[in-house]
């Protein structure tokens, strides 16, 4: 059998796919973030706790409303959203001209409380969700046994990467986003209305972790802590993508995530430590990050 | 919230005793401050908090207020909780601080062996009782062995010798190990590879996790590879609900049998029975066993709203045998208190003839549990069938092993 590095090139190529999974996900978390610093200059802590609580929705939504996995991943997001709206308006607005501290902080104590929330209702063990009967069973790759919700997992995210990537990078609305970013003032002049923009771009940031929530569902156990328990190897992606680069963010995340899964074959003590180790070295000869401007 | 709630236990106390109610009863026990306080510390927010927790509180107040019932102490009962948030130094600075200005005498659940240890030292430095019954070292009655501190529910020894033995002779007998990686994992792995050697079986290799991994289907997939013929977990929590979620994506579970080696009933409810269904395990307690631990788990369910973990039913069994034991003695004093611990033998719903040995391990009987089929579970919470019950004598360290300096050889 031929092997890379001692391994088997079977189980390498196995290791490669699940590390393209859990890229997925940090590329969906990670360019949320990117977008909401981008436009916002808001460093969102509440991120994981969002993600946690698009799970959460698709959750109460199957047990006490019978809505099913498919309508989850329309409504939860929404609902998320929803929720982001809520936050930015009637917190984070007032602090765009501040320090990013004051951003961090709230969004921080935000997670805290939204963790507890849900700690306190349903406990720590966290519920389960059963994988959606379309995607019972697995493809047989010939050299892994890949099951079909992984496969999915991987083609929604990079589905609703590129088409975020599409909508900011090439159209007019995310001309104006752009614009708004870089002279909100100017950019107001012109008749646009920028407040509203900057909330509805919190509102979608957050919704696509709440879109990486409801997705990572039927894989993981939904718990409380779920979001913190990945939030901050997130962060770490987009610091070493650059922050607030959003092709950055969807590069770093998937590659990262395939490092981290090889370091699980090879050294599996420092897998959750491999992240962290890039991160430092990046910053080192990049401080603006892999694909970030230098202001 | 609950510094604030401690907060107004101290300071409902210390109205009652300025109040003079003064403790002039004939016979009345010689009791510091005029009271027995037992201090529940435990982990309240944190990934163990479903197995010990708010759960461990509430079976505490239970066997307080039943034993107010039964005995009708002329002495008042307090109890506290704080949590330790699974830091052995917030863990012991706690304790130190019940001890020195609270008047706490007992401390009880202490859940997560690095915590358990450092309560241990402190509780023997201040000459008081540690019931622990939520860690699961065995170095808490071998190495760091104290007079003060009882191991009272179970331990890695007899978590791993269970399944270790039957699995193995079951013709299951090469195993391969997926570990948590710090102190707790590395000890339930090598107490299970003892076992699993002993009784003719080879163990293929490990993979070391790191805590609270957010994803598992890399590490299953090893574990897959290797065609071990068992794949044991060695690790708890979260972390144990995750591998077995992602063992059964991978389809490990029709290959392969899993053994989740510190599994409780608060996990396979969390993962539900399709998932779990035809694990071994091995278990302290269940709830449905026979009538007088239905009767008395449903009515721990009226007021916590899940079935006991194994860790709830001993917290409530060791309140209870410890102020049986300071009624008998008419003291608080440690000393006193357990010469008597020692010499009881424990008979209540959690234990049938228990008795705590030299090393101040608490010897019960155990249970190897096997999951059932979701067809044959006949209401909520029914969830095992008990395949064996693993006598106290077989399921704990042998004394000969021991290597506590206590132990007399």
């Amino acid at each position: 059998m031929t092997e890379i590095f001692g391994i088997p090139i079977q189980a390498f190529m196995g290791q490669l796919m699940l590390g393209l999974v859990n890229g997925s996900f940090y590329a969906m978390l990670s360019l949320g973030l990117a977008v909401i610093f981008g436009m916002l200059n808001i460093i969102n802590f509440a991120h994981g706790a969002l993600y946690m609580a698009g799970a959460m929705l698709a959750w109460m939504g199957l047990n006490y409303f019978g809505i099913g996995y498919w309508w989850s991943l329309l409504l939860a997001p929404l609902g998320v959203g929803v929720i982001g709206i809520f936050i930015e308006r009637s917190m984070l607005q007032w602090l765009y001209k501040l320090d990013h501290l004051y951003g961090l902080l709230l969004t921080f104590g935000l997670a805290l409380i939204l963790e507890g929330l849900f700690r306190d209702l349903y406990g720590v063990s966290g519920l389960p969700y059963s994988i959606p009967e379309e995607f019972a069973g697995a493809y047989n790759l010939g050299f892994m046994f890949l099951p079909k919700y992984r496969a999915w997992v991987i083609l929604a995210s990079l589905l609703v990467c590129f088409a975020t990537w599409f909508v900011i990078e090439k159209t007019r609305l995310g001309a104006y986003l752009r614009a708004a970013t870089e002279n909100p003032k100017l950019t107001q002049a012109f008749g646009i209305n920028v407040p509203l923009m900057v909330m509805l771009t919190y509102g979608f940031g957050v919704a696509l972790a709440g879109f990486a929530g409801v997705l990572a569902a039927p894989a993981m156990q939904i718990s409380p802590l779920m979001g913190s328990n990945l939030i901050i190897v997130v962060f770490a992606v987009v610091v070493i993508g650059g922050m607030g680069s959003i092709l950055g963010s969807i590069v770093t995340g998937l590659g990262l995530g395939v490092i981290e899964g090889l370091t699980k074959v090879f050294y599996p003590e420092a897998s959750s430590t491999v992240v962290f180790i890039i991160m430092a070295i990046v910053l080192l000869v990049r401080p603006a990050g892999l694909f970030g401007r230098e202001k | 919230m609950k510094r604030k709630l401690i907060g107004a236990l101290v300071g409902a106390a210390v109205v009652s005793l300025a109040a003079g109610q003064a403790f002039a009863q004939k016979g009345a026990a010689k009791l510091s401050g005029d009271m027995v306080k037992i201090g529940v510390l435990t982990d309240m927010s944190g990934v163990y908090s479903d197995l010990g927790g708010q759960g461990s509180v509430t079976a505490a107040q239970m066997a307080i207020d039943d034993f107010k019932a039964q005995a009708k102490p002329s002495w008042k009962i307090e109890l506290v909780y704080a949590d330790h948030q699974n830091k052995a130094d917030v863990g012991s600075n706690k304790a130190r601080e019940w001890y020195d200005t609270q008047g706490v005498d007992m401390i009880t659940d202490a859940l997560n062996s690095a915590v358990a240890l450092a309560v241990s030292k402190v509780t023997l430095e201040k000459k008081r009782i540690l019931l622990d019954t939520g860690a699961a070292s065995t170095r808490l009655t071998n190495e760091d062995c104290s007079p003060n501190t009882v191991h009272y529910v179970y331990d890695t020894y007899a978590l791993a010798n269970g399944p270790g033995k039957a699995v193995t002779k079951q013709g299951k007998d090469s195993w391969y190990f997926l570990t948590a990686d710090y102190a707790f994992g590395h000890s339930l792995e090598k107490d299970t590879m003892d076992a699993v050697k002993a009784n003719g079986g080879k163990v293929i290799g490990a993979v070391r996790h790191p805590l609270n991994a957010s994803d598992f289907s890399s590490f299953l997939l090893q574990a897959q590879a290797s065609k071990a013929k068992v794949v044991g977990l060695a690790n708890a929590g979260g972390d144990t609900i995750n591998s077995i979620k992602a063992a059964n994506e991978f389809g490990l579970t029709k290959t392969q049998t899993i053994v989740g080696l510190l599994t409780t009933i608060i996990d396979i409810h969390a993962l539900g029975l399709p998932t779990t269904q035809g694990m071994m395990f091995t278990e302290g307690f269940y709830w449905n066993l026979n009538n007088e631990t239905r009767e008395w788990s449903r009515k721990f369910f009226g007021k916590h709203k899940k079935m006991p973990s194994m860790l709830h039913a001993g917290t409530y069994s060791a309140v209870m045998t410890y102020l049986k034991a300071v009624q008998a003695t008419g003291t608080d004093e440690a000393d006193a208190v357990m010469k008597h611990l020692k010499a009881t033998t424990i008979n209540d719903m959690f234990a049938k003839g228990g008795k705590i040995r030299e090393d101040g391990r608490m010897v019960h009987d155990m249970y190897l549990v096997e999951v059932k089929k979701p067809a044959e579970s006949k209401e909520p919470w029914d969830y095992y069938n008990i395949k064996a019950v693993i006598p106290g004598s077989e399921a704990f360290q042998p004394m000969s092993l021991s290597r506590c300096p206590l132990v007399k050889k």
